[in-house]
């Protein structure tokens, strides 16, 4: 068969573990129980339920699991009711690795790292939090700031609490918007318990959330003196083929599929506003 | 330069798809398109435009990607391209030889697109020079000359001859294909049929666009320009400018259901259109004034922005013909394209 980028692989679900009354993260295999491909943290593929549709999803997993790749998806539209609805053992088709991954071995070499997400937004930045684990000593100190609606909301919770929370040199800060019953953390937006937590402006800083969340975060860590070359968000448009050829994610004369979705904030500055 | 005798071209074209296929304009219900020459067809080199441009021979507006067959729980994918048959593409004009150019730009860069690919190499291209052009017609605002495009081979047709001049080797091996039909001489007419053809290109109402604003350096002034709004009013976002334009390749990818699989197909899409950028969560572009933006900052800063200044519009015409509310490219470059349209 003649390489075709557009022609996935079959993968397999191994395993689906419910994060959030909307939050499901899958483990997909190749059928021959193999990793269907390599990538770096922050690249996406493309996923789909052949007769239902195709979507693009980041990779949630660290490219330093050499076993399977896991994609966490929110259930908000119809591609992803289906992949909700189904069961372990139950195909899925995956192509990728597509788009410019976090510059993890440029940039972020011996920085001290903050991670900045709301909701969903967690789903790029595990895969760079882990990978930052992994090589644990090219990485200066990891500040992470996570916040979600409720509780109930806040997805890898597990994983947060029993291996984030006991990293060496990790500050791991929750927040959740409104109070509730059995949380005794932080109550508030991620916004303002940013500009509380008066961070080092030094720090690389990695944001990714809801739109809103994004700007308003962003203006915090500019009056806190943050540069905004070091400061990293990733993007989402439509994608349907995922290689800068369909014509759709587009802003200005970059495609978010390929020549994204991680940018520099000095970047998006440069773009017209229409993402 | 070569000759062939106008009334000898049904018995080359019967000759060409004897062991090609030939695409070729042909006049239908009042309508000249490329389709697939058989014997009886009535060809149409004179006309000038054929209402779709020939990117369809290479991009179709739909096409067969994959097919995906169930058994159970198993899911197998069917590669179902097939080898491409060597076809002659035949009568393109400068324009829309010019346009495969911008086109090559997109689906042969890095992932190649090995479906337009297959298509691509399997054919010849004969190229025809324009003699009569049109109002419409301002490809020389493109540096591109009407007179004397390249292809495999190129053609000049007048009353009598069909004059052809090989420029590659697939060009060559076609003349040799053809070579009974095929005499010494034209060179003169040729020359003087261009001349005359110059002068009228000259005097088009379009043939003096100024494009020098648009440069990738004045992207964010041209994106906020306030006359958008006025330029786009119109718009029914009927995408007709997208489906005639020889270099709008915007596509989606569907499945569509079986009796004995999911066939997975792509078609051409439109970014004219509401929901060409809707998502589950949103839409970036929620107004017709933002997706007409979008079209027109394509063709003139982005698409030349990623292809060293390449100009993704060649000046055919056929959006000016054709868009049921008069709005075209030309009022945009005329509207922001620099001082001299003024």
């Amino acid at each position: 068969m003649i390489e075709e980028t557009l022609i996935p692989k079959i993968g397999v679900i191994t395993d689906i573990r419910k994060d959030t009354p909307d939050v499901k993260t899958f483990r997909v295999v190749g059928t021959d129980g193999a990793k269907l491909f390599e990538h770096m943290p922050g690249q996406c593929a493309m996923v789909s339920v052949p007769g239902v549709g195709e979507c693009m999803f980041s990779i949630t997993s660290s490219p330093t699991n050499k076993e399977y790749m896991e994609f966490s998806i929110k259930k908000c539209g119809c591609v992803t009711e289906v992949l909700h609805a189904l069961e372990v053992g139950a195909y899925v088709t995956v192509r990728g690795p597509y788009g410019r991954n976090f510059p993890v071995e440029e940039d972020f070499k011996g920085k001290d790292l903050l991670f900045i997400a709301g909701g969903i937004g967690l789903a790029p930045l595990r895969s760079v939090i882990n990978y930052v684990r992994h090589y644990r000593e090219n990485y200066g100190k990891v500040v992470i700031v996570y916040g979600a609606r409720s509780m109930d909301d806040l997805v890898d919770f597990d994983e947060i609490k029993t291996e984030w929370m006991n990293e060496k040199n990790f500050e791991v800060y929750l927040t959740i918007d409104r109070p509730q019953e059995g949380w005794d953390g932080h109550v508030g937006f991620v916004p303002a318990y940013v500009k509380e937590l008066g961070l080092d402006p030094n720090m690389t800083a990695v944001l990714c959330g809801p739109p809103i969340m994004i700007k308003f975060t962003l203006a915090g860590l500019l009056e806190l003196g943050f540069d905004k070359s070091r400061v990293f968000t990733t993007l989402e448009l439509r994608m349907k083929c995922g290689v800068g050829k369909c014509g759709r994610c587009n802003v200005g004369d970059k495609f978010v599929c390929k020549d994204g979705p991680v940018f520099r904030m000095t970047e998006l500055d440069e773009l017209p506003d229409e993402y | 330069m070569l000759r062939i005798a106008k009334e000898k071209l049904n018995a080359l074209y019967a000759k060409i798809n004897e062991s090609m296929g030939l695409f070729i304009p042909v006049k239908r219900a009042g309508e000249v398109n490329y389709e697939i020459w058989k014997e009886g067809k009535e060809v149409s080199l004179e006309t000038l435009k054929t209402v779709k441009s020939p990117k369809n021979m290479f991009f179709p507006s739909t096409e067969n990607m994959m097919k995906f067959k169930t058994e159970g729980k198993a899911l197998e994918i069917v590669d179902v391209r097939d080898e491409k048959k060597p076809f002659v593409l035949f009568g393109v004009k400068a324009c829309d030889y010019k346009a495969i150019e911008v086109l090559d730009k997109v689906f042969l860069a890095d992932p190649v697109d090995t479906f337009y690919q297959a298509r691509r190499e399997a054919t010849t291209i004969v190229t025809l020079a324009c003699s009569r052009p049109e109002e419409s017609c301002f490809c020389g605002v493109f540096g591109i000359d009407a007179t004397s495009p390249l292809g495999d081979a190129t053609s000049w047709l007048d009353e009598s001859y069909l004059y052809v001049q090989a420029n590659t080797e697939k060009g060559e091996a076609l003349i040799a294909l053809i070579k009974e039909f095929v005499e010494e001489g034209g060179d003169a007419e040729v020359k003087a049929q261009q001349e005359k053809t110059t002068e009228i290109l000259k005097k088009l109402p379009f043939a003096q666009l100024d494009l020098s604003r648009f440069k990738p350096e004045n992207l964010n002034e041209l994106f906020e320009a306030p006359q958008w709004e006025e330029l786009s009013e119109a718009c029914l976002g009927c995408g007709t400018c997208t489906f005639v334009c020889p270099t709008c390749q915007c596509f989606d990818i569907r499945d569509f259901k079986t009796h004995d699989g999911v066939i997975r197909y792509r078609c051409w899409d439109s970014c004219m259109y509401s929901d060409f950028t809707l998502m589950a969560h949103g839409n970036s572009r929620t107004t017709q004034m933002q997706r007409f933006r979008q079209r027109f900052m394509h063709k003139l800063v982005y698409y030349p922005s990623q292809n060293d200044g390449l100009y993704s519009c060649v000046g055919c015409g056929r959006c000016v013909n054709k868009c049921p509310q008069n709005l075209n490219i030309v009022k945009v470059i005329k509207t922001l394209g620099g001082k001299k349209n003024d």
